[in-house]
């Protein structure tokens, strides 16, 4: 039979968490400095760019309201592709990162509901409307509250894996609806400006500390999403540990 | 109320968030480590940290 390749090695040597750890406990201090590098440029341009003709200083919230719904999404594809990997490859780690994943996801939706609120009184002259863009957004907040009750209601992390799993991939449906929701409903939520067809249609003033911003927050969220793994290997471990304490002690005083 | 104060509040929100993550991460893995090395003090260890201690 051939070797199997460099890469499948690689990523089959992931599945043994003590080797994820340590390559954890070499990563997360580059990530976290890279982060706060991109941060502190973003932060810069955000607060020196020029405002809007039409929308004044409140552009600038668009510096932290479109990063934050970006990551809403993206974490969410990240716990689904973690969910296939859950049911179709049965890796160690994937029900390990979709747990991880989910309160930071809720974090990142939040935000994004709270700063377009915040953008949406001064500009549409209202808090909150009920268009598709909103409430598919407030459904994935949902979602993400949903899928963290589940997995802390459930003491065997197995069922509790594969249940969130095929319900992270139902819910998955949720992710092209808030994407296209802006073409295919009349919103009052802009279309899309940045990723679409034909590229950008934002300004460089704009588009530059949107585009810092947003690679800065998806490392903020890669950082916190491998050390959160980290913090749920670790957690599993004292679980089993005390499993196998209880069980020793079990024989001990049944012996006795 | 002014522009001013709805991105002052954004960002005061963007910063309460990250840091209320960063802050979840940090204490949680505080909590698991103190847990582990209770285990271990009281004699409980995973059996490849156990082989490491026997060599």
């Amino acid at each position: 039979m051939s070797e199997p390749s460099l890469a499948i090695r690689k990523f089959s040597d992931l599945a043994n968490p003590t080797r994820f750890l340590a390559l954890v406990a070499i990563l997360w201090p580059w990530l976290a400095g890279l982060t706060l590098c991109l941060f502190a440029a973003g932060l810069y341009l955000s607060f020196t760019t020029e405002g809007d003709y039409q929308q004044g200083e409140t552009v600038r919230i668009m510096y932290v309201h479109v990063p934050a719904a970006w990551l809403s999404m993206m974490c969410y594809t990240v716990m689904a592709l973690s969910a296939l990997g859950t049911l179709v490859w049965r890796h160690p780690l994937a029900d390990v990162s979709a747990k991880a994943a989910a309160p930071i996801g809720a974090g990142f939706t939040f935000l994004a509901l709270v700063t377009g609120s915040l953008w949406g009184k001064p500009m549409w002259g209202t808090w909150w409307v009920w268009d598709a863009r909103l409430t598919s957004v407030f459904v994935l907040f949902l979602m993400y509250l949903g899928l963290i009750a589940l997995n802390r209601a459930m003491d065997d992390p197995v069922r509790a894996a594969k249940v969130s799993a095929v319900l992270i991939l139902v819910g998955f449906v949720n992710i092209p609806i808030i994407k296209f929701s802006v073409e295919w409903w009349n919103t009052l939520h802009q279309p899309a400006s940045v990723v679409r067809m034909g590229g950008p249609t934002i300004d460089p003033e704009f588009l530059h500390p949107l585009l810092v911003m947003a690679v800065a927050f998806t490392l903020l969220f890669f950082t916190l999403h491998i050390l959160a793994m980290r913090n749920e290997i670790l957690r599993r471990r004292i679980a089993v540990l005390r499993r196998h304490a209880a069980r020793a002690a079990g024989r001990k005083g049944g012996a006795a | 109320m002014s522009h001013a104060f709805y991105v002052a509040v954004s960002y005061v929100a963007a910063f309460a968030v990250t840091f209320g993550l960063i802050a979840w991460v940090w204490l949680d893995h505080r909590a698991r480590h103190r847990e582990l090395a209770q285990l271990e003090a009281a004699g409980i260890r995973r059996r490849s940290a156990r082989s490491e201690v026997a060599q």
